[in-house]
Formats: structure tokens, C-alpha cells, sequence
């Protein structure tokens, strides 16, 4: 089970976090639709590390980034996904 | 060479030790160039290359796997089949699957296990028992064999389960496939094999693929481990690996790779002689012909290649079980494993071409490929001997994520996590 640094909250189980979506699959308000279409359906989906959107669903409730290898499981690192971010 | 399995061989056998049987198929070297090579030698490839040359008489074709065939998920499913779905296209997909099911084991010649024993949805409620209902009309609308139960019957059907008001999740009835049932993974895989071999396929196994050679915007062959094999078709057919082997080619695809677990207990005397299933729980239960209870749970929810699952989502899915039926409380799970599933964005299979020259996907079949094994194949080798696809695999192209045309059967959009 993973064990994830929260910004906010330190350390905390698995079971508190919800994964929502890869980094690159945020579709933006001002995408043109080619683009959207990419962010909402091609998926690199590398058999190594990507940047996915995690949750801390039942904790603070923030939002973050982890860089994940999904391989062997380890996290590289965790950081806070601010406004900027977002669509 | 039919022969080769009879009551007298078996016989012969247990004198010896059974230390007498041969091989099934050949160990095949690669030897192209190749018609079609068939990348991953699950269920759906195997049954891919064995009706390319069956109803279609293209002979030069090879299946190329990473491992050994039928070690990925072929191997690591619960077994079970059925058509009962919601949407009609996955309806009419699976009940073709369904009908070659039926004639399989005659077909291969390969006992296969095909145990039509029922498979029944369990309601817990007056929405679930609407939503059977529906789920029934639509079936039988398209002459597919639906029954909706009321508590006693299911009673009947399942004596072990709580049926009782206080139960964790109460049952008020269900709806059965008769039709539906399990069969044996792993003759599936070497049913297909051995019948692909006798028409000429070569089987190569710890061939795994690397990259693609092309010319221009065509694919012409594969890069292995094994060395260069050309193809004047390449037909992708690795489920979980989907992602991976299409980004070989520079394409992406609405695939994200989920780990998928399942257990299996201590085998016992015959406890339950159907296929138990709850779609508002996500749970599955059934009894193998050895006597193991083998049940799984949902996916367990992010990205992963790695074939090892989350005890958490483990324990959920023994929680279930035990609710159901209370006397799994008593027995020893003696195994759990876990297989990694091309969660496709719409919940349906992909099948059909790819952005490059004769370079073609079947994929994305969830958490649920085992049951369409016979029908994938055969309407794969379809597509591949004409070069169009069959009328039923028409709407699983890729190109309908475009449109707007999925088939989303949970209807959650593009959120594999959620399915
Ligand atoms: C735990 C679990 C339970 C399931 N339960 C059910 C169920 O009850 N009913 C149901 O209908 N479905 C079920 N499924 C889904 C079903 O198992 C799959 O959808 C189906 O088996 C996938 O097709 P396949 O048999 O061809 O896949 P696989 O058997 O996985 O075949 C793909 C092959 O491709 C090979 N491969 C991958 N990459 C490469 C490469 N680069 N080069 C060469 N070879 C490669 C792999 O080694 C593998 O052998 C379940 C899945 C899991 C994991
Ligand atoms: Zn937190």
C-alpha cells in the first residue's frame, strides 16, 4: 500500500487519498478541440512514471501532484497542485 | 494425433507416472516474413490467429508472447461468462461470444470446461430490482435469455445466502442468465493453441515485442527480443499492455492500465452451484471444479503495470463476500493475485485500426475480455483477413471517442477510476 507526504497533512495512508487524472488530461477552457479531445481521451499511459492528480479525499481535502513510477510503485514526489493549474 | 487424449492414454499414464505426454504445439522459432503476426498470446490472440486460419484460410501466422501463453490475464480471471449487458452493442458482441462459447469445446476439440451454470445478479433494492427488470426487457427484446427471480426463488437458487432482513446488504431477488456460467482458463489458452498450431500458426513464446518497423506511415513488421519479424499485418492483442505496446508506435490511446485482484479459497464439498454477482457491490462469486471459492472485487483504482494489488481493495472484496454468503467467514483463502487491465474510457473494447498502415488494436477489455474471448477473436480475424471490420465490431472502432459515440455501459464518462 502506498504511503503518501500530503503537503498539507504529512505522511497518511492510501485509503485516505483518491487517484482523479493524469497531469495532462486537464482541459482548459480556452483549448482549441483538438487539443481537449487529447486531454480527455490519449493517455500516455507509460509502463514507467507519469504525473497523475491525487486527492487527499479523506483528510484536508486538497488537491496535489504525485510523480509516480507505476512499474515498482515508488512515488518521487509530491507537490501541491495550485490555482494555476486548474481549467 | 486426435487421439492423443483418450480414456486408454489416461489409463497408460497413471501407470507411468503420467510422465509420457508430449507437446501440445510446437515450440516455433521465428520464421517470417508473416501474413499477421499477432502480438500477446492470451485467449484473444490465440483465438485471433486460430480463425485466421480456420474461416479464413490465411495460414502464415504467428502469435508472438512476452511470457508464456495464457500467463497474463487469460490465467488470472474469474472465469466467468455471460451477455447479459445493458448496451445493445455489447449485447450483440457478447452474445456472439456467448453462442461460440456454447460450441467451443466440439469446435477445438479441447474440453474447455464451458460450464453453463447461471449467472445471477443479486438486487438490494427496489431500484436495483427496477433496473434488473429493464435490464431484462432489453435482453430478451434482443433474444438474449433474461429471468427475473423473487426472493425465493433466489433463496432456492443459493440457500447459502444471507437473504435475512438484517443483512448487510438485504436481497429482495435477482436476474439470471441461464446460459451464463465459467469455463477453464487455461484450456482456453491451450484449446486455441493446439488447434492454431495444427493449422500452421507458429506459436513463439519469451518473444517479447520492442518496436515496430515502418515505411513511411506504414507499419511493417515488429522488433522483438528475438530479432526483426515481418508482417504484412501487425494485430496488438495485449490487454493490459495495450498503452504500452501502441506508445512503441507513437500512438496514445483512451487506455489507462489498472491492477485487478482476485482470491481463491481452501477447495470444499459443491456450496454453490451458480455464478453470484452484485453490480451495486461490484463482488463475484463461484466454485471452481476443484472446490475453490474464487471471488473478486473492483479494480483497485490508479494507474498500475505492476500485477500486485492493494491489500485494502482485497480485504473490500472479501468484506462483500463474507456479507453475502456468511459461511466464506470459515474458510482459508489459500491464494490471491493480480492481473493488469486495459480500463478502456468508455468502458468498452476497442477493436479495429490504428493511425498507422496495417498496424491494428484489440483492447481495452476492462475487467471483462474472458467472456468475449471466442467472439474477440473471431471478429479480430475478420477485420484482419477483409480489411473492414464485421458488422458487430463495427461500433468498437477507435474513432468514436471522437464523435461522441462511446458505449459507456457504467455511464461515468472518461474516468476509468470510477468504473
Ligand atoms: C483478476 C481478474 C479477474 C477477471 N475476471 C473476469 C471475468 O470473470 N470475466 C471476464 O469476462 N473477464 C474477466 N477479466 C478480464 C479478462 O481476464 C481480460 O479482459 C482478458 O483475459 C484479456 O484478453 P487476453 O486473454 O488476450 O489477455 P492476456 O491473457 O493478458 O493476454 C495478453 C498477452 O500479451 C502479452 N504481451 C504483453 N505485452 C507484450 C509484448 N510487448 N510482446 C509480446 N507479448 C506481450 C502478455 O504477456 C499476455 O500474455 C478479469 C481480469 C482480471 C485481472
Ligand atoms: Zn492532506
Amino acid at each position: 500500500m502506498l504511503l503518501i507526504d500530503c503537503p498539507h497533512c504529512g505522511p497518511r495512508a492510501q485509503e485516505e487519498f483518491g487517484y482523479d487524472r493524469t497531469l495532462d488530461s486537464l482541459v482548459r477552457i480556452e483549448d482549441a478541440p483538438d487539443a481537449a479531445m487529447a486531454a480527455l481521451y490519449a493517455r500516455a499511459n507509460p509502463r514507467g512514471e507519469d504525473d497523475e492528480i491525487w486527492r487527499h479525499t479523506f483528510g484536508c481535502r486538497g488537491w496535489m501532484v504525485l510523480r509516480r513510477d507505476r512499474v515498482s510503485h515508488a512515488i518521487l514526489s509530491v507537490r501541491p497542485l495550485g490555482p494555476e493549474a486548474l481549467p | 494425433m486426435s487421439g492423443r487424449y483418450s480414456a486408454l492414454a489416461l489409463l497408460r499414464g497413471a501407470l507411468g507416472g503420467h510422465r509420457h505426454w508430449g507437446r501440445a504445439w510446437r515450440a516455433a522459432e521465428p520464421d517470417g516474413p508473416y501474413d499477421v503476426v499477432v502480438i500477446g498470446g492470451g485467449g484473444h490472440g490465440l483465438a485471433t490467429a486460430y480463425y485466421l486460419a480456420s474461416q479464413h484460410g490465411v495460414r502464415k501466422v504467428a502469435v508472438v508472447e512476452k511470457g508464456w501463453i495464457g500467463g497474463g490475464n487469460t490465467g488470472r480471471n474469474t472465469t466467468i461468462v455471460r451477455s447479459n449487458y445493458r448496451q445493445p452493442q455489447l449485447q450483440r458482441l457478447l452474445e456472439h461470444s456467448l453462442k461460440l462459447w456454447e460450441g467451443l469445446s466440439d469446435e477445438l476439440n479441447y474440453n474447455v470446461m464451458f460450464s453453463p451454470r447461471g449467472a445471477l445478479f443479486l438486487g438490494h433494492s427496489d431500484a436495483d430490482m427496477t433496473r434488473l427488470a429493464e435490464r431484462g426487457d432489453s435482453l430478451r427484446a434482443m433474444g438474449i435469455d433474461a429471468e427475473l427471480l423473487d426472493l425465493a426463488a433466489v433463496r432456492r437458487l443459493v440457500p447459502l445466502l444471507d437473504c435475512s432482513p438484517t443483512a448487510r446488504w438485504p436481497v429482495q431477488g435477482g436476474l439470471i442468465q441461464r446460459r451464463g456460467g465459467t469455463a477453464r482458463h487455461d484450456a482456453v489458452a491451450w484449446g486455441y493453441a493446439r488447434a492454431a498450431d495444427r493449422l500452421g500458426v507458429d506459436i513463439i513464446e519469451n518473444c517479447e515485442v520492442t518496436g515496430f518497423t515502418r515505411q513511411g506511415d506504414a507499419v511493417t513488421g515488429v522488433e522483438t527480443t528475438r530479432g526483426t519479424i515481418a508482417a504484412g499485418k501487425v494485430a496488438i492483442c495485449v490487454a493490459g499492455h495495450s498503452g504500452h505496446v501502441a506508445g512503441l508506435a507513437g500512438i496514445r490511446l483512451p487506455i489507462e492500465s489498472h491492477t485487478l485482484q482476485a482470491y481463491v479459497t481452501e477447495p470444499v464439498k459443491p456450496m454453490i452451484d451458480t455464478v453470484i454477482m452484485s453490480q451495486s457491490l461490484h463482488c463475484y462469486i463461484s466454485q471452481s471444479d476443484k472446490g475453490g471459492i474464487v471471488a473478486g472485487g473492483d479494480p483497485d483504482g490508479f494507474p498500475s503495470y505492476a500485477q500486485r494489488g492493494q491489500p485494502m481493495r482485497l480485504e473490500d472484496a472479501i468484506a462483500q463476500a463474507i456479507a453475502l454468503v456468511p459461511a466464506l467467514s470459515r474458510l482459508r483463502m489459500v491464494r490471491c493475485w493480480s492481473g493488469v487491465t486495459d480500463m478502456s474510457f468508455d468502458g468498452s473494447p476497442i477493436i479495429g485500426d490504428l493511425p498507422l498502415r496495417n498496424l491494428h488494436l484489440n483492447g481495452g477489455w476492462c475487467y471483462g475480455g474472458f467472456k468475449a474471448t471466442p467472439g474477440s477473436g473471431h471478429l479480430y480475424a475478420h477485420h484482419l483477413a477483409t480489411g473492414s471490420p464485421h458488422p458487430i465490431a463495427a461500433p468498437f472502432d477507435l474513432a468514436r471517442f471522437a464523435v461522441g459515440r462511446t458505449i459507456d455501459e457504467a455511464g461515468v464518462g472518461p474516468m476509468p477510476q470510477h468504473r
